[in-house]
């Protein structure tokens, strides 16, 4: 799996993205800088990673989602190609168009920095293969600004169609209130596009793949997306 | 020319933010504060001295950056 992780200003997560990937695949991740205007040849992954791009000027992903290397990620996820963002990188394919809704301000207003538990939806996708449906895994947060939010319609599409891949719940796999902790519409953690190529989540999957990182919960993302190119080569 | 892109939440979408103000506000004793919403302005000088093509400038930006259409809408004013 050849992957490539964008980079922009503010971006601070973009290593322990690589490092995730190259120890689930192997393989050297491309780092992309923002003012590239195409994507190394034969990419499987564009990764958007966590951080804060642009400082969050304006609003979290807004500059980030315009910049010239956007223009090849549609292109590329328009084609079917995978597309994974993770927290700021979720916040930016919101912004740029590639994801509905919008991530708000924490519902309790606090920058909420912890591990919080997720429920995987179902396994039958490129982005949870690596998981059973129904699985519980620990992951941690850290945005001050996840609150999934999309109109009444966006949501109901979002849930019929079971493009809610991830889930905030409680260690036990209850989602609930409480387990709830910025308050994302259907406690919604992650997200895929109407295709099925494009994922965006909040929590940090990257940073739980290493005995040394207490908890490697993260790596059935990563071990899934690779099989997922063994099984298509 | 000088003008002024205001930007504001669409009802109906929480403002956690302007909750915390209202409720600072309440705390405060300034009376008869109903409720706040919170929003942006954006004062923007124009090289264009033609008021329809700077409405349209405008409105690009706004549209293209300035607001996010899915929660916001926003208003233009051309000042002078």
């Amino acid at each position: 799996m050849k992957s490539a992780v964008l980079v922009f200003p503010g971006i601070n997560r973009e290593r322990d993205m690589a490092r995730a990937l190259k120890l689930a695949s192997g393989n050297e991740t491309a780092m992309v800088w923002h003012a590239e205007t195409a994507l190394p040849k034969g990419t499987d992954l564009v990764v958007v990673p966590g951080g804060f791009s642009y400082g969050d000027y304006l609003r979290c992903g807004a500059i980030a989602a315009r910049a010239p290397v956007m223009d090849a990620v549609r292109d590329f996820a328009a084609k079917g190609g995978l597309v994974l963002g993770v927290c700021n990188g979720f916040q930016i394919l919101c912004e740029s168009g590639l994801l509905p809704g919008v991530l708000m301000r924490n519902a309790a207003l606090k920058f909420v920095c912890r591990d919080v538990h997720m429920k995987v939806e179902r396994s039958d996708t490129p982005f949870t293969r690596g998981y059973n449906a129904g699985q519980v895994i620990r992951v941690p947060v850290a945005h001050g600004e996840g609150n999934y939010e999309a109109d009444e319609e966006t949501l109901k599409r979002l849930e019929g169609d079971g493009r809610v891949l991830y889930r905030y719940c409680s260690p036990e796999g209850v989602v609930d209130e409480a387990s709830n902790f910025n308050g994302a519409a259907h406690s919604i953690a992650g997200i895929v596009n109407e295709h099925g190529n494009v994922l965006g989540m909040m929590p940090h999957p990257e940073n739980h793949v290493e005995e040394i990182m207490g908890c490697t919960d993260g790596r059935g993302l990563f071990a899934g997306l690779v099989q997922q190119f063994e099984k298509a080569a | 020319m000088k003008a002024r892109v205001t930007v504001t939440l669409k009802s109906g979408i929480l403002d956690p933010q302007g909750k915390a103000i209202e409720g600072a506000l309440k705390s405060l004793g300034v009376d008869g504060i109903a409720s706040v919403r919170q929003g942006k302005v954006f004062d923007i000088e124009l090289a264009a001295t033609d008021k329809a093509k700077a409405e349209a400038a405008l409105k690009a930006a706004a549209d293209k950056l300035l607001a996010n259409t899915v929660i916001e809408n926003y208003r233009v004013e051309v000042l002078s």
